[in-house]
């Protein structure tokens, strides 16, 4: 059977288009202009390309082996050299050519070390205001083994929120060592030997039990007075009555 | 059009695609001149990465937002930023106050009168580089993307700039960068994990509040942070599934 003329050319005319449209999709058309693969491949390029700012915590200890073993026993262990002295890969590449900073004023150390209530309860904080004022932090202070320049002398040197709260409350007059016995240690390595606190309802019943000795303290019935719970679960003891 | 017209414009017409091929072909030379691993010696396909955050470990110092403003050459103005801190203060009344403290970081912030504070906390925020990602989805051109291993990039030779991944991001980790005119945002420091660094945030943390790992490799402290810790991410409800955990994240947290 002949095909009708018209549907021949037709046929002719669209394999033309289809492989007009073929060739410029495969051919003219190359291949970065569609493909997501090779769009991304290159921006990984571009991102993976980019200069290192920071060397890294490894590299310091090679030369700086004294600072290096110093803030690793300190209390500072866990703080990366580029924390305080910046940016450093083009020092650790080439350490004449580039200095890192060094801070030696006083503006640097509050960034961390001044007090704000948000900051977590315990980790050391001063009033850059009242604390030795214009005085250059690392004249006291060495950053690499950071201590005390003298043993606090007194609790609220550390525990001064607790202080000032107790400072007002009804608990005012008696020192610390009344309800903490505080271990030798803990004055040096704070965290490594912590004081004890009460552990038992009796230990507030001392002052507090109607058969107490105490004429000053309110007076409770130990065993009818708050069922199982222990005192501290509801009475704040460094302000037992809540605030004035 | 008769026969003759058609051949002459043919004759016009096949040159011309040569050479509009010829241009073509030199504008995508940079793709393809290129071919093969963009990462040597880096296998993307065995590595899952995600962030881990302790709450309550942050101190609000600021030293991760501006050591990533030095890794990454993020505009100096104090509204750039690819990671910020935020500081949370509840109130007894139940409101609820958010500050970013990156802002004006070295700033002497007023003292709060203790009564007036519930609680209060910093919390470090950053691109969460979600297993659905918002602001891939959304994006027009197809310029920002999830890597194999996970990470959230932008293509900055195809973004449009036309902002609309910034308006996606439920986290707000977004920001139109003026100097090359399109989105930018953390890249997880792409450039130093390859090289198997950590990110320049991670590495200047003083209280190592962040920890970055690989979910794909057991030893990752990523993995132990996760087994070790209670998590949360934020907006778990949007289904963006973050990468970025929370440990003793607050509800107030958003």
């Amino acid at each position: 059977m002949k095909l009708p003329d018209q549907v021949t050319r037709i046929a002719v005319v669209t394999a033309v288009l289809l492989a007009v449209v073929l060739l410029l999709r495969f051919v003219v058309i190359p291949r970065s202009y569609f493909s997501t693969e090779l769009h991304q491949s290159s921006t990984v390029r571009r991102e993976v390309a980019r200069p290192v700012a920071f060397a890294g915590a490894a590299v310091c200890g090679e030369c700086h082996e004294d600072e290096w073993n110093r803030r690793r026993a300190g209390y500072h262990k866990g703080l990366a050299c580029e924390t305080c002295h910046g940016p450093s890969a083009k020092h650790a590449d080439d350490p004449m050519s580039a200095k890192p900073f060094a801070p030696r004023d006083r503006k640097f150390c509050p960034v961390c070390h001044a007090y704000d209530a948000a900051r977590p309860t315990g980790f050391p904080q001063i009033n850059p205001d009242s604390h030795n004022p214009l005085k250059p932090c690392i004249a006291c202070h060495d950053p690499h083994d950071p201590v005390p320049p003298e043993t606090p002398q007194d609790c609220s040197a550390c525990h001064a929120q607790i202080a000032r709260t107790k400072a007002l409350s009804a608990h005012a007059l008696l020192p610390c060592i009344t309800c903490h016995t505080v271990p030798q240690k803990h004055w040096t390595a704070p965290r490594s030997a912590l004081p004890s606190k009460p552990q038992a309802r009796e230990f507030c019943g001392q002052c507090h039990a109607q058969d107490a000795s105490n004429p000053d303290a309110p007076k409770v019935d130990l065993a009818a007075h708050g069922g199982g719970f222990l005192c501290w679960q509801c009475h704040y003891p460094h302000m037992p009555e809540g605030r004035p | 059009m008769n026969k003759r017209d058609f051949l002459k414009g043919a004759i016009v017409f096949f040159p011309a695609g040569a050479v509009l091929h010829a241009l073509a072909r030199e504008a995508g030379s940079a793709e393809k001149a290129t071919t093969g691993s963009p990462t040597p010696g880096y296998d993307p396909t065995t590595h899952w990465y995600g962030m881990g955050v302790e709450v309550e470990k942050c101190i609000g110092c600021n030293r991760c937002a501006e050591a990533c403003k030095a890794e990454n050459d993020v505009p100096p103005e104090p509204f750039f930023f690819r990671t910020w801190v935020e500081r949370y203060t509840v109130k007894p009344t139940g409101d609820t106050e958010v500050e970013c403290i990156s802002v004006n970081p070295r700033e002497a912030r007023k003292a709060q009168d203790e009564r007036e504070v519930l609680r209060t906390f910093f919390v470090p925020k950053l691109c969460n580089h979600c297993a659905r990602p918002p602001c891939v989805q959304v994006c027009p051109v197809g310029a920002t993307f999830s890597t194999k291993d996970g990470v959230v990039l932008v293509d900055g030779q195809r973004c449009i700039g036309c902002r609309y991944c910034i308006q996606a991001c439920p986290y707000g980790a977004r920001f139109f960068n003026h100097r090359s005119n399109t989105a930018d945002k953390c890249t997880f420091c792409y450039h130093r994990v390859v090289k198997g660094l950590l990110p320049a945030c991670v590495e200047v943390c003083p209280t190592q509040a962040r920890i970055f790992g690989d979910l794909k490799s057991r030893a990752s402290r990523l993995v132990r942070f996760q087994r070790m810790n209670k998590l949360n991410v934020i907006k778990p409800a949007l289904n963006t599934e973050p990468k970025v955990w929370y440990a003793q994240l607050d509800g107030e947290v958003r």
